[in-house]
This record gives C-alpha cells, sequence and structure tokens, in this order.
C-alpha cells in the first residue's frame, strides 16, 4: 500500500502512514495536542493548521465546509477527524 | 413601564413586580432565581442569580436581547407582554446561546416565529441543536463584528467576541444610548430584585469569583473581548447575569483588565519554564524526580523547579501552573491508580488555560504501572501535547535507569525549547500504544 508523511510540528515527530489515514488516526496516539470534542466533524474542536501538504489531503466533505466555516477557521485550517492524508508529505500542527 | 418592587415571599430581597425600564425605550424583562445555590455544578451562588433579558424598542422594530432558563419563561414572557407586542417583535439577538440564556427561546418563538434571528457564526450549531426540526422555519443570520442591524432611531451592532466563555459568544452595542449588552462577560451570579449596581448589596466579590470559575480559563480571548469593548464610549454595561451596571462601568472592565493579568511576575523573560511535580511512597519515584530534574536543568534556556506535592497547597500551585510552560508529573501506581494529590492538582486545572502546554509523566511501581498512562491521558485531555512516552521504572532505579530519567528531562528540556530533534517512525510501532 502507498504511504505518505504525516508530521507533526508540537511533538516533532513524522509518522509513516498508508494512503487514507486520518489524521485523528495518529495524533493522539504520538501526544499531539490537537484537541478533541465530537470525533464527527460536527463540533470543531480538532480544527488544525495545515502548514505544508494541504493538497495531499482529502477534499473537504459539505459537512466538513460547512463546520469550518461556521467556526471562522482560515483557509489552511482542517478538521483532524475528516481530514485523510492521501500521499505525499503532510506538516500539521493544533490550531 | 417601571414596576414597583416589592419583597419576595420567604425572602428577604425585592423583587421587581414587572419590568424594568433601565434606559430610554429599554426594559429589563429577565427573572430572579434566589433559591440556587450552585450553578453549573462548579459555582456555589450564596444568594442565587438572575438571568437577565432585555428589550429594546426603536421606532422601526424591537428587539429581544437573550432570554431566560426554561423554569422562568412564564414570568419572562408575563414581563415581555407588559413593554410589547409579539407583532410588533423583529429582532432576536442570542448573545449566548447556553440555556440558562436560552431556556424561553422556542416558547418565545412560537409566539413570534416572524422574527429574525441574529447569533454568531458559532452559535449557528448549538442554535441548531435547540430548536432541532424546527429550526429551518425560522429566519436565522449570523452576524460578527461590525455587522448592524437598524430598529429605525436605534441600531444594534454586534463584537464578535467568543469564548468568553462559550466559542459562539458575542455582545450587542446599542449604538445611540452606549450600553452594552454582555451576556455572561462581565457578569455574575448575585440576586437582588434592586438590579443596578448602585443600588444592590456588596457583589464584588461574586464579580471576581464568577471570572475566576468562568472566564480565567480564557484569559487570553477576554482580552481580545477587553480590546474591542474598551475603545467603546460605555455609559451602561447589561451582563446577562446579576447587577446592571451603570454606576461607573468602566471600572468593572478595568478589574477584568487587572484579573486578565499575570498574577505572578516572571523573571525569566523569554525563559521557558518547567515545573516537576512529584509524589512518593518509598523514595523511588522522588529519586525519579531528581534524575529528571538534574538532565533538564542541564539546559540553559529553561527555568526548572522540583516539588514534592505533599509539601504544597492546590491553590498556589494551580497559580504557578498558569504561568509555566511545561508540567511533568511523577506518581507511583497505587492499587493500579495514580495517586490522589496528583489527581486533586490535575481535576482543579480546568480552572486555568493548559491548551498547548508541553505535559509528561513519569513513576515507579511495584506490579502493574497504569498511573503514568493515566496521568498523560489526562494531560492531552486539557489539550496538552505529551511528546514523550512517560518513564515507567519497576521499583527503585538503578544508576542506569536514573541516566534514563536524566535523560527524559533533558529531552523534555529540549522540547520546551524548540530544540527536540525531529524523529520519524513507522506507524506500526504506534499499535498497541
Amino acid at each position: 500500500m502507498a504511504t505518505a508523511k504525516l508530521s507533526f510540528a508540537d511533538v516533532a515527530l513524522t509518522v509513516n502512514v498508508p494512503e487514507g489515514t486520518r489524521i485523528i488516526d495518529i495524533s493522539e496516539k504520538i501526544g499531539s495536542g490537537i484537541t478533541y470534542g465530537c470525533r464527527e466533524g460536527e463540533c470543531g474542536t480538532c480544527i488544525t493548521r495545515i502548514m505544508e501538504g494541504g493538497d495531499n489531503l482529502s477534499e473537504p466533505s459539505a459537512l466538513e465546509t460547512r463546520v469550518l466555516k461556521d467556526n471562522l477557521a482560515g483557509r489552511n485550517d482542517r478538521l483532524a477527524c475528516q481530514a485523510q492524508v492521501l500521499r505525499g508529505t503532510v506538516k500539521v500542527k493544533p490550531g | 413601564m417601571t414596576s414597583d418592587f416589592a419583597p419576595m415571599a420567604g425572602h428577604a430581597h425585592p423583587t421587581p413586580q414587572g419590568a424594568v425600564q433601565i434606559a430610554e425605550g429599554v426594559h429589563w424583562i429577565g427573572a430572579l432565581d434566589p433559591d440556587l445555590r450552585s450553578f453549573d455544578i462548579i459555582l456555589k451562588t450564596a444568594n442565587g442569580t438572575t438571568y437577565n433579558s432585555y428589550v429594546v424598542r426603536g421606532s422601526e422594530g424591537v428587539a429581544v436581547i437573550d432570554t431566560v432558563k426554561a423554569p422562568f419563561t412564564a414570568e419572562f414572557l408575563a414581563k415581555l407582554e407588559s413593554v410589547a407586542r409579539y407583532d410588533e417583535i423583529t429582532t432576536l439577538v442570542l448573545n449566548h446561546l447556553e440555556l440558562d440564556h436560552t431556556g424561553a427561546v422556542p416558547e418565545f418563538l412560537r409566539r413570534a416565529p416572524h422574527v429574525n434571528i441574529y447569533v454568531s457564526p458559532r452559535g449557528l450549531q448549538v442554535l441548531r441543536a435547540l430548536l432541532k426540526d424546527d429550526f429551518d422555519s425560522y429566519s436565522v443570520t449570523t452576524v460578527e463584528t461590525g455587522d448592524t442591524v437598524s430598529l429605525g432611531d436605534k441600531t444594534l451592532r454586534f463584537l464578535t467576541t467568543p469564548y468568553v466563555h462559550w466559542p459562539d459568544t458575542q455582545c450587542t452595542w446599542l449604538e445611540e444610548q452606549n450600553l452594552l449588552f454582555t451576556c455572561d462577560l462581565l457578569g455574575c451570579h448575585y440576586c437582588d430584585g434592586r438590579l443596578f449596581n448602585d443600588r444592590v448589596g456588596d457583589f464584588r466579590f461574586a464579580f471576581d469569583y464568577y471570572f475566576d470559575h468562568i472566564m480565567r480559563p480564557f484569559k487570553g480571548y477576554v482580552a481580545q473581548a477587553l480590546d474591542l469593548i474598551e475603545p467603546l464610549e460605555i455609559d451602561m454595561i447589561a451582563p446577562g447575569h446579576g447587577p446592571v451596571l451603570r454606576a461607573h462601568p468602566r471600572d468593572y472592565i478595568a478589574q477584568y483588565r487587572r484579573l486578565i493579568t499575570k498574577r505572578l511576575a516572571s523573571e525569566t523573560g523569554d525563559e521557558k519554564t518547567l515545573l516537576i511535580f512529584y509524589v512518593s511512597a518509598y523514595g523511588a519515584t522522588a529519586q525519579m524526580a531528581g534524575a529528571v530534574y538534574e538532565g533538564a536543568t542541564e539546559s540553559d534556556d529553561v527555568r526548572v523547579s522540583l516539588f514534592d506535592l505533599e509539601g504544597g497547597d492546590v491553590t498556589p500551585f494551580i497559580d504557578l501552573i498558569e504561568e509555566a510552560d511545561g508540567l511533568i508529573f511523577g506518581t507511583p501506581t497505587i492499587n493500579g491508580d495514580a495517586v490522589r494529590t496528583v489527581w486533586d492538582l490535575l481535576s482543579s486545572l480546568v480552572d486555568i488555560d493548559t491548551k498547548g502546554k508541553l505535559g509528561a509523566a513519569f513513576g515507579s511501581y511495584g506490579w502493574t504501572g497504569e498511573a503514568v498512562g493515566m496521568v498523560e491521558s489526562r494531560m492531552q485531555g486539557l489539550k496538552m501535547r505529551v511528546p514523550e512516552k512517560g518513564l515507567r521504572i519497576k521499583m527503585h532505579p538503578t544508576e542506569d535507569e536514573l541516566e534514563e530519567c536524566r535523560d527524559f528531562g533533558r529531552r523534555l528540556a529540549a522540547h520546551l525549547a524548540g530544540r527536540a530533534v525531529a524523529r520519524e517512525i513507522d506507524m506500526s510501532e504506534l499499535l498497541g500504544s
């Protein structure tokens, strides 16, 4: 299976992950400060700043787009419980 | 119409018998709850609280600003009906969607379904949950700082002030009358039917107490809110709880500014501060703590302090932690758990902002050693980053194990100073973790 690199700036750690991995699948296991509420894309608690490689993430769904807008998120922000790493390198930090 | 005041049955407090005019064309239509003794579980309310709602009458519209807790819906509607007909009401402003301010919203909307509802963007999802299937039948507009609603000769201007104390919170400025509706900001739990701060009893303790338990975890957001509010020429502040601040309103804003200012002056400048707390039953975790301390103090750019939790009280440690950049907890595992002294402090950290602080845990154990992982989970729940896997040592540490502790301290100090060596791992290494 193709792999990608997911880097967490706040804990100085990069994890090699299979494509399709959600940020939430990794961030909690490695102690990143990204925090979660509903884990279903509705609350906006896990807004995460994408520092590099935003194009390597899955497109936001209609729900994620709406929640990001409702929460006044910036254009480099995504929901960690929704965004999947598809390829290449993605670098993130808590939003 | 200004009503008479009369003592409430069984209570010393006078209570308004109807709507109370607080400014020309502006009435208080809230409710008194003198019997409440605990609010949101976390606050004591020695003489109850008030749920303040207001009506603003303009030449071309009437606005209701916030409502009350559900059990007080009938008296809220009665006061409202004494100053406005439902068909006159054009606007419902919800500065905060928590249930003590929105409990009467569904019933109000059944009587005035035509009104335009104004909430902050973040308020939308909570309003959707509040109104359920009826949500789509109402006119809802999201507003941000600078947006206005005209009532003819009066204008409501919105200020987006998130996290004071929910993501949705906002303030509403009645431009022509220099009157600011703040909902929970600048409020307090103090019940006195005389309503105005120059007429009620001494509520100063309640004002600071409310800040400490509701606003303190959001000091950074309070600062942003004050930045928006301070330039206004304010004649009156009408909060969602407690007295209406018409005498010296700016003094209360100044008090908030004092309360968000660091309680302990730091002499460390740009240095990072790291606190190590430990509890030890047989001295093993204390040995580990000493070694972690030794390792961390090798860094010139990190100021490290070491505390035995059994020698201190929770409150001053919370003040210290609020200003610190990193926290390390050492705890033995006793009966499969971290020790109570550690939990007492960790559970109290809900009163301050710990988001983004560095956290770590270590400890000696005899059989199972779960305590370290439990403390790490709690720190993650407090929105802290936990970059190093906790260090557990069975029984007393050997000299090699003490060196591991020193190295643990060195690595944590490096993380704090932004000098951590970047690592790369495969996801398979996380399995089972």
